[in-house]
């Protein structure tokens, strides 16, 4: 929590939910966040073949987040089911990391964005499959064959843009420039995580030695520099985001919320 | 050769594909047949990556969860008919590459359906329903065209695209059995795709030119007319189910014919939309342009890596 | 724009099975060819293994070819027609 007299310390953490849901519910808001954005290079990819491999990949981040939001609806134990999670929460109530909501920019952003993020989540849910928790261990085992496939696609990429022509090398690098300053937060040490048993959640300050040593190893494949970013974007899981977040859920929840109640 | 005796080679042709053969790529064929069908396998995957845009313009809204990811696996299976397709042209002598300068040089075309707009979310469910509807119409006959591999490109899109036509009337039952906005939506998507949907098949059989040719190399097994009747045939009954009315005052069930009688679309609206005057046809192509050139430079980049390494591992 | 090579694709869907002609598709080299085609033509199933060739190095004689049916991935529900609640009454869907 940031202390008394800065910007957000006297703010509200997202709303107070049992610990479990919190992190669930996190989980849940990063995939499906993400996936909202794949959503919008669909018909707009660099090539027809990527069009669906990121189609491919949002789908499969969407499958993630729909398991663990009906799930974390389930836990919450007030009627709250996949939809009613994802389209009637407001900004201050999404627990997503803030890298995840990222605007998509060009095709370098992107694939910095999901090379960071698919190598992030690989090791998350590769430890996951151990959770005591039978669902997460359950989501975690199919998710984690899924996101090594998304890492290697992020991985063929940063490095044909990275060493490929000089003009694909400056942009991959304004790419990983645009998206460092989120890295961190992917690993900063979560008060909800330390609420829960050591062999239900996974700690994401562990998950930053390998995620570095995959990452730094295709950076310098791809002939690229690391990052040093000059400031650092945190807040996400207790509700604090950019300012992208907002636009992104006008779009994503406003038929949704203009037809209360409706089935579709 | 005097001109009088027939090709050798042609005769064989006409044989093997009045025999219900297959033509295959390395087979002798005439130039005219090779031509035709290069327009009409590239201008049938053109239509799959424009079809993209009216659809793809409602996932990031999708009003569940469950219809965003349909959506989303819908759009995604368009992307794979077009690859499948380019496919099939490129074995006739022609590159990718060509098909689509062709296309944002506006000297191929795609499916005038997809140059009106989709204004609101039952748009989804109409088209899934009529458009997706009319266009198995028109495929399942192409199965058995002659030539090998778009029959074969056929046979694959046709399995997936009857889950799409299914994804669509379940979308527009659930929406005719909603709320009264919900229902109102619903008739309204109808009301505007129905008769741009019938003009999916072309022009009346009267006025279509290439329709004789067609027939006798295999390429087209029904007219124009047969398979829009087929259509509204088929479709009529399911709107009962639906609850949603057809915008056309004088459909009928015509006992002597056996078929519903039905009001034609506006042909001179079609031949507007074809030669370029529709709602969005300027825009679907500006955005493939746009898009084709704001991503020249990813493959300008993988081309290079390519080179560079050359000799370099393949990472399976 | 730098045109991307041909290659033609070979699938075997299951253990026992031999690699069938699936198609062909553009991709800078061979790795991303693989990728392509694993997104394009197989949807990612498991257990399945792919081929890629380049397109200029199939020599040919007078192929006998053989047709190909591949199943959508398996464990993409919405692509099995019992997913959807349609009324018996509705016919030719």
């Amino acid at each position: 929590m940031s202390p008394i007299g800065t910007w957000d310390g006297g703010a509200r953490s997202a709303t107070a939910l049992e610990p479990r849901v919190e992190y669930v519910l996190g989980l849940g808001d990063d995939a499906l966040v993400l996936a909202q954005r794949l959503g919008e290079w669909i018909a707009s990819g660099p090539q027809i073949e990527e069009d669906m491999a990121l189609a491919n990949i949002g789908l499969d981040l969407l499958g993630q987040a729909r398991s663990l939001l009906s799930y974390a609806g389930e836990l919450e134990g007030a009627g709250r089911d996949e939809d009613a999670l994802a389209y009637l929460r407001d900004e201050r109530d999404f627990r997503n990391l803030q890298i995840a909501e990222r605007p998509n920019g060009d095709f370098a952003v992107t694939m910095a964005r999901q090379l960071a993020f698919s190598a992030y989540q690989f090791e998350l849910y590769t430890r996951l499959q151990a959770s005591a928790d039978a669902l997460l261990a359950g989501v975690a085992a199919k998710a984690v064959k899924e996101v090594a496939y998304h890492r290697d696609h992020a991985t063929q990429w940063v490095l044909r843009l990275g060493d490929g022509t000089e003009q694909s090398h400056q942009r991959m690098q304004a790419g990983l420039d645009e998206i460092w300053p989120y890295v961190d937060e992917m690993f900063d040490a979560d008060p909800v995580v330390a609420q829960l048993a050591t062999d239900v959640a996974v700690d994401p300050v562990g998950l930053r030695e390998p995620w570095a040593a995959y990452v730094d190893r295709v950076l310098a494949e791809a002939t690229l520099d690391v990052p040093e970013p000059a400031f650092h974007g945190r807040g996400g899981r207790r509700g604090l985001h950019t300012e992208a977040l907002g636009y992104l859920l006008a779009e994503m929840q406003h038929l949704h919320r203009v037809h209360p109640g409706a089935t579709w | 050769m005097d001109g009088t005796e027939p090709d050798p080679r042609e005769v064989e042709f006409q044989a093997l594909v009045d025999a219900d053969g297959r033509i295959e790529p390395r087979d002798w064929m005439p130039d005219a047949y090779r031509r035709s069908l290069v327009r009409q396998i590239a201008q049938h995957a053109h239509s799959e990556i424009i079809g993209m845009q009216p659809e793809g313009n409602w996932i990031t809204r999708a009003p569940s969860l469950r219809r965003k990811a349909i959506l989303m696996a819908k759009v995604q299976d368009e992307a794979g008919h077009g690859l499948y397709l380019y496919a099939a042209a490129e074995t006739l002598g022609v590159s990718r590459d060509e098909l689509l300068d062709l296309l944002h040089a506006g000297k191929q075309k795609y499916s005038s359906i997809f140059n009106y707009p989709t204004l609101t979310w039952a748009d989804m469910g109409a088209i899934g329903w009529l458009v997706d509807g009319a266009a198995i119409t028109n495929q399942v006959p192409l199965c058995r065209c002659s030539y090998g591999p778009y029959a074969r490109a056929m046979v694959r899109i046709c399995k997936e695209e009857s889950f799409h036509q299914r994804q669509g009337f379940e979308s527009l039952l659930t929406l005719s059995r909603g709320t009264v906005e919900q229902k109102a939506m619903a008739q309204d998507a109808v009301d505007r795709w129905w008769y741009p949907s019938l003009a999916m098949f072309g022009p009346p059989d009267s006025e279509s030119t290439h329709t004789g040719t067609s027939m006798a190399w295999g390429i087209k097994r029904f007219s124009n007319d047969e398979l829009r009747q087929k259509f509204v045939d088929m479709t009529v009954p399911q709107s009962e189910v639906l609850g949603l009315r057809i915008p056309d005052p004088d459909l009928r069930w015509n006992e002597e014919r056996g078929h519903y009688d039905f009001t034609a679309p506006d042909w001179e609206e079609l031949r507007r939309v074809i030669s370029g005057d529709g709602p969005c046809n300027r825009q679907r192509i500006e955005h493939r342009v746009s898009v084709h050139e704001r991503g020249s430079w990813v493959s300008d980049a993988a081309a290079a890596y390519a080179a560079k390494h050359a000799d370099g591992e393949v990472a399976a | 724009m730098t045109a991307e090579p041909l290659w033609e694709v070979f699938v075997r869907s299951r253990r026992g099975l031999s690699h069938i002609h699936a198609g062909s598709l553009h991709a800078p080299d061979a790795a991303m060819a693989l990728r392509n085609a694993r997104d394009v033509y197989t949807r990612r199933q498991e257990g399945v293994s792919i081929w890629v060739v380049p397109s200029s190095s199939i020599t040919a004689s007078s192929p006998d070819e053989k047709d190909a049916f591949f199943d959508p991935a398996g464990d993409k529900v919405y692509r099995h027609p019992t997913f959807y609640d349609i009324p018996d009454e509705v016919r030719h869907l």
